[in-house]
């Protein structure tokens, strides 16, 4: 077992995991942060991205023992003070999902790339969004969606 | 001052009430489940396509540390019955863990039941199985011939069902075949156009795999059951059945699902075992499966092979229709496996008026992944069959795709209409969805373009393809599991309205749609509303969400509900106001007299009357809540138009959709955002089809394409932006009009590339190229080589 202390939307927390525990089942199974999902075991889905100190990271990619020492932002912490973040704002009001299961990490990804990105164009949104599936929409309106939240940034 | 009224909802853009649950990571999906004490499976899998176990040895499993139980397929047989099927066709045994044979590499052989995901999996790795190999047969028609392999022993030549006919002049029980007419048309051709065409295998690929908690309590002698599923009320059915339990004493619970697209309507060999082996050790045990797994275990989609011929006098006409049908189902029939391909046979008019057809369909097994159905659901490919062979006649007669598909059109006025399949068309109009698809991709000026691009060398071609579809799928008589829906309306006592469906939704925003329908039909606010679904102890009764069914027949299972509880609180309004029911207008939160909305009643003070009834109105019982289960006298048949537009590099053989227009009638809209969310999920899938994906066996039976890594999904980048429109054509069928939208995208958009991509490679004489369309196909085409 090894120690690790890392901040999870703000707050520090310690624990005593396997070598081999996954990120991604970490925040799942000890931190009951439910709303990062697991869509494969390849790293191609996406459905399971973080923000590790600030940067877009699939979650089942990276260990827990890797992550000892980091900041982490999963979906739960992105409202602010009851507020929806925009990029929630834009999916809920551009009809982003379905059965919502990639979308956490797709918002994720998009919050990475409006970070590295603010204006992006619609060809550089499907690009920043390519590390993500989804099955549901056809990504049209995830498109609108992360559109409408840079108009509003 | 007359307060503003509240707008009607159905037919509006209402933004989904599902989303800010789910946009913040707060939804709970079967993963998300946790009970005290909850032990953990993992399934030891088959490595090879074909075998005979000699010998599985678990004592290395048995002795890890946390382990609780490991059971082998002999061992679970000795409380597990066969998995039952839903087709009436003859069926081998199927065990939901092999016994004594594995016939596809991923077939569960051993089961691990442990302290935690981690050490489940280490266990059933530890696990080592011994094989005596068996040759495997991947290819559909080399199965045919019985060589080199036989899977089932009472299925000589692999085949499942030899063969059955259908069309015209075939019994409607199929006990008599006249051929004359078929023949007749054949040997009067001017044309006759022969294709031999593949609408290949694909992975569903829910992005939740699946999952499932079977908790029992020993006791009280009851099972709870949480399920990645579509169809709640169907697994309660079979989990009952196979325990040996009432329905009464099993709840099964779909929480929220990450999408199914058919393939969780199947009720699957980890769910039967969850539930037997909880109900054995008297605990809770949870498996999620892996993506790996997923490839492997869940069922795939299509696989059906035709040999397809068409007369016509070369004026455009179709005067006949042959379509030899062999679907590979895979190594098992699964819950609706065989009825699947008959839905291709069920849709071989398509859209046209043509005057004789014989289908024929033969299904075969393989040692791959057992076929189900998925998107579309043997729909898809009738349409890809008969719109390439229009496409091919077209080419032929040189005569613009749209002319020779308009040529062929039942007209409008021929509604209902009698196929020579046995379907009863319900409405349709399809020249205005074609006249409109036309319109909005501008044609003449799209083929100017294409012609230019094609003067400067490039390879850009155009498709078009009609489409329709058979949906809201029942009646009882279509479907073993009764094919109505069923609602229950309640108006709560505080005036606030619950109100449950038995079409369990994984994405199709029910909640939303359904609650704009009640909002109308009471004139209460939206948020007074609340929608209950995926829990058959609090959903009395539901068949599930399929076959595009959720709008056309379980919203009006809702509708008729609403109506009978309006009915009875019409009645308590009459009493209190002291009016006549048939005057009271229900709106703005108010009842009140037609003309006299001063001395409106508020809605919730109605309600509270109902509960708490002093006096009680003579012939009437308190309360307000009512259920109604709707039972559809036909099927829905949604139609419409998609055109593409494809590029094709002529130095790599890449192809690129520049544009995908598309035409959808559905009926009454109720949520025109949700359907277009709808349609571009579809086209999404079709495209993809035709585009990219595909699953690919090797000759031994191992999936090549086992991993996200080989299996290529659809990413942001591989689409250009939909543009989409719509007609309205109602159903007569139900009294919203409404007939269905999920599946359409996959029907139109299919075919469409296919034919674009032949018009852009028209230049080097290729008249089909089997999907998918794999860049090195197309560069060997090319390339002076052969499709």
């Amino acid at each position: 077992m090894a120690q690790v202390s890392i901040t999870v939307n703000g707050k520090v927390r310690k624990a005593n995991v396997e070598p081999r525990l996954l990120l991604a089942h970490f925040l799942r199974e000890q931190l009951n942060l439910t709303g990062t999902h697991i869509g494969c075991d390849t790293s191609q889905c996406g459905a399971c991205t973080v923000l590790i100190d600030g940067r877009s990271a699939k979650s089942c990619t990276v260990f827990a023992v890797q992550a000892d020492g980091s900041t982490i932002t999963t979906i739960e912490g992105l409202a602010k003070d009851g507020q929806l973040h925009p990029l929630q704002e834009g999916f809920w009001e551009e009809h982003g999902l379905q059965c919502g299961y990639c979308t956490p990490g797709m918002i994720m990804s998009a919050a990475n790339l409006l970070k590295e990105n603010p204006k992006p164009t619609e060809e550089q949104i499907r690009e920043g969004i390519s590390g993500n599936f989804c099955r549901c929409t056809g990504y049209q309106h995830i498109v609108n969606a992360v559109q409408y939240a840079a108009s509003k940034r | 001052m007359s307060t503003p009224v509240l707008p009607k909802l159905v037919g509006q853009r209402i933004k989904r009430r599902e989303d800010p649950r789910l946009i913040q990571g707060l939804g709970t999906y079967v993963d998300d489940v946790k009970i005290v004490g909850m032990l953990h499976m993992a399934f030891k899998r088959s490595d090879i396509a074909h075998g005979r176990i000699t010998s599985i040895d678990v004592s290395a499993a048995k002795a890890m540390d946390g382990v609780e139980a490991v059971f082998t397929g002999k061992e679970l047989a000795e409380f597990l019955a066969p998995m039952p099927i839903g087709t009436p066709f003859p069926s081998p045994e199927h065990r939901a863990v092999a016994t004594e044979v594995v016939r596809f590499t991923g077939e569960p052989v051993a089961v691990v039941v442990a302290a935690d995901r981690y050490l489940a999996r280490d266990a059933a790795d530890a696990i080592v199985v011994s094989y005596d190999p068996l040759p495997a047969v991947i290819d559909t028609e080399q199965a045919m011939t019985g060589k080199p392999t036989q899977i089932h022993k009472d299925f000589p030549n692999n085949l499942a069902l030899p063969l059955i006919p259908s069309g015209t002049g075939v019994a409607p029980d199929g006990s008599s075949m006249d051929d004359t007419a078929v023949n007749k048309a054949f040997a009067e051709a001017e044309v006759v156009i022969s294709q031999r065409m593949l609408n290949h295998r694909l992975a569903p690929s829910a992005m939740e795999p699946r999952g499932v908690v079977a908790h029992y309590e020993p006791g009280k002698g009851t099972m709870t059951i949480w399920s990645s599923t579509q169809n709640p009320h169907i697994l309660r059915t079979m989990i009952a059945a196979l325990n040996g339990m009432g329905q009464d004493q099993v709840r099964a619970i779909a929480p929220e699902v990450g999408g199914g697209f058919g393939a969780k309507i199947n009720i699957y060999a980890e769910e039967y075992v969850a539930a037997a082996v909880a109900k054995k050790l008297g605990i809770a045990v949870k498996w999620i499966e892996d993506r790996s797994e997923a490839f492997v275990a869940t069922i795939h989609g299509r696989d059906i092979l035709c040999y397809l011929d068409l007369a016509a006098k070369r004026d455009g006409t179709v005067t006949g229709l042959k379509m030899r049908l062999i679907a590979d189902i895979g190594a098992y029939n699964m819950l609706l496996t065989a009825a699947i391909p008959t839905l291709t046979m069920l849709m071989a008019n398509a859209t046209y008026n043509i005057p004789a057809i014989r289908a024929t369909l033969t299904e075969v097994f393989t040692n791959k992944t057992p076929t189900d159905a998925y998107r579309g659901a043997g729909r898809p490919e009738a349409t890809y069959f008969v719109e390439r062979g229009m496409d091919l006649l077209a080419r032929e007669l040189k005569m613009d795709p749209a002319e020779v598909r308009r040529k062929n059109f039942i007209p409008k006025d021929k509604f209902p209409f009698q196929t020579q399949m046995g379907a009863v068309y319900d409405s349709g109009d399809y020249e205005k969805a074609l006249d409109r698809a036309l319109k909005n991709a501008n044609w003449p000026e799209l083929k100017k373009q294409r012609d230019a691009a094609k003067a400067q060398g490039r390879l850009v071609g155009l498709g078009l393809a009609m489409y329709v579809e058979v949906c809201g799928i029942g009646p009882s008589a279509s479907l073993p599991t009764g094919g109505w829906e069923h609602s229950q309306v309640t108006i709560e006592r505080d005036g606030r309205i619950s109100a449950t469906t038995g079409a369990s939704p994984h994405g199709q925003g029910n909640e939303t749609t359904f609650a704009q329908m009640l909002a109308d039909q009471f004139g209460v606010p939206l948020e007074h509303i609340t929608i209950l679904h995926g829990d058959t102890s609090v959903v009395k009764q539901g068949i599930g969400t399929f076959g595009s069914r959720s709008q056309a027949v379980g919203g009006t299972a809702l509708h008729m509900a609403g109506t009978k509880v309006k009915t009875k609180m019409a009645k308590f309004a009459a009493a209190m106001m002291e009016a006549n029911e048939e005057d009271l207008v229900f709106e703005n939160g108010k009842i009140f007299v037609k003309g006299a909305p001063a001395k409106a009643k508020a809605f919730a003070e109605i309600a509270n009357y109902a509960y708490i009834p002093v006096p009680l109105p003579p012939g009437l019982e308190p309360g307000l809540s009512d259920e109604a289960f709707f039972e559809p006298t036909n099927n829905t048949y949604p139609f419409g138009c998609h055109i593409s537009m494809v590029e094709v590099d002529r130095d790599t053989g890449e192809p690129r959709l520049l544009k995908m227009v598309a035409v959808d009638d559905a009926g009454h809209l109720i949520n025109p955002l949700i359907v277009e969310g709808q349609i571009h999920g579809g086209l999404a899938q079709g495209i993809g089809q035709a585009l990219i994906e595909e699953v690919v066996y090797n000759s031994d039976g191992q999936l090549v394409t086992g991993s996200f890594m080989d299996y290529a999904l659809p990413r942001a980048t591989d689409f250009p932006r939909f543009e989409l429109d719509n007609t309205v054509t109602p159903t007569p069928v139900n009294p919203l009009g409404a007939k269905g939208c999920g599946e359409a995208g996959t029907l139109g958009s299919t075919p469409s590339i296919v034919s674009a991509t032949v018009d852009a490679l028209s230049e080097f004489g290729v008249k089909h190229i089997d999907m998918m369309l794999r860049p090195e196909k197309l560069w060997r085409i090319i390339n002076g080589g052969k499709a």
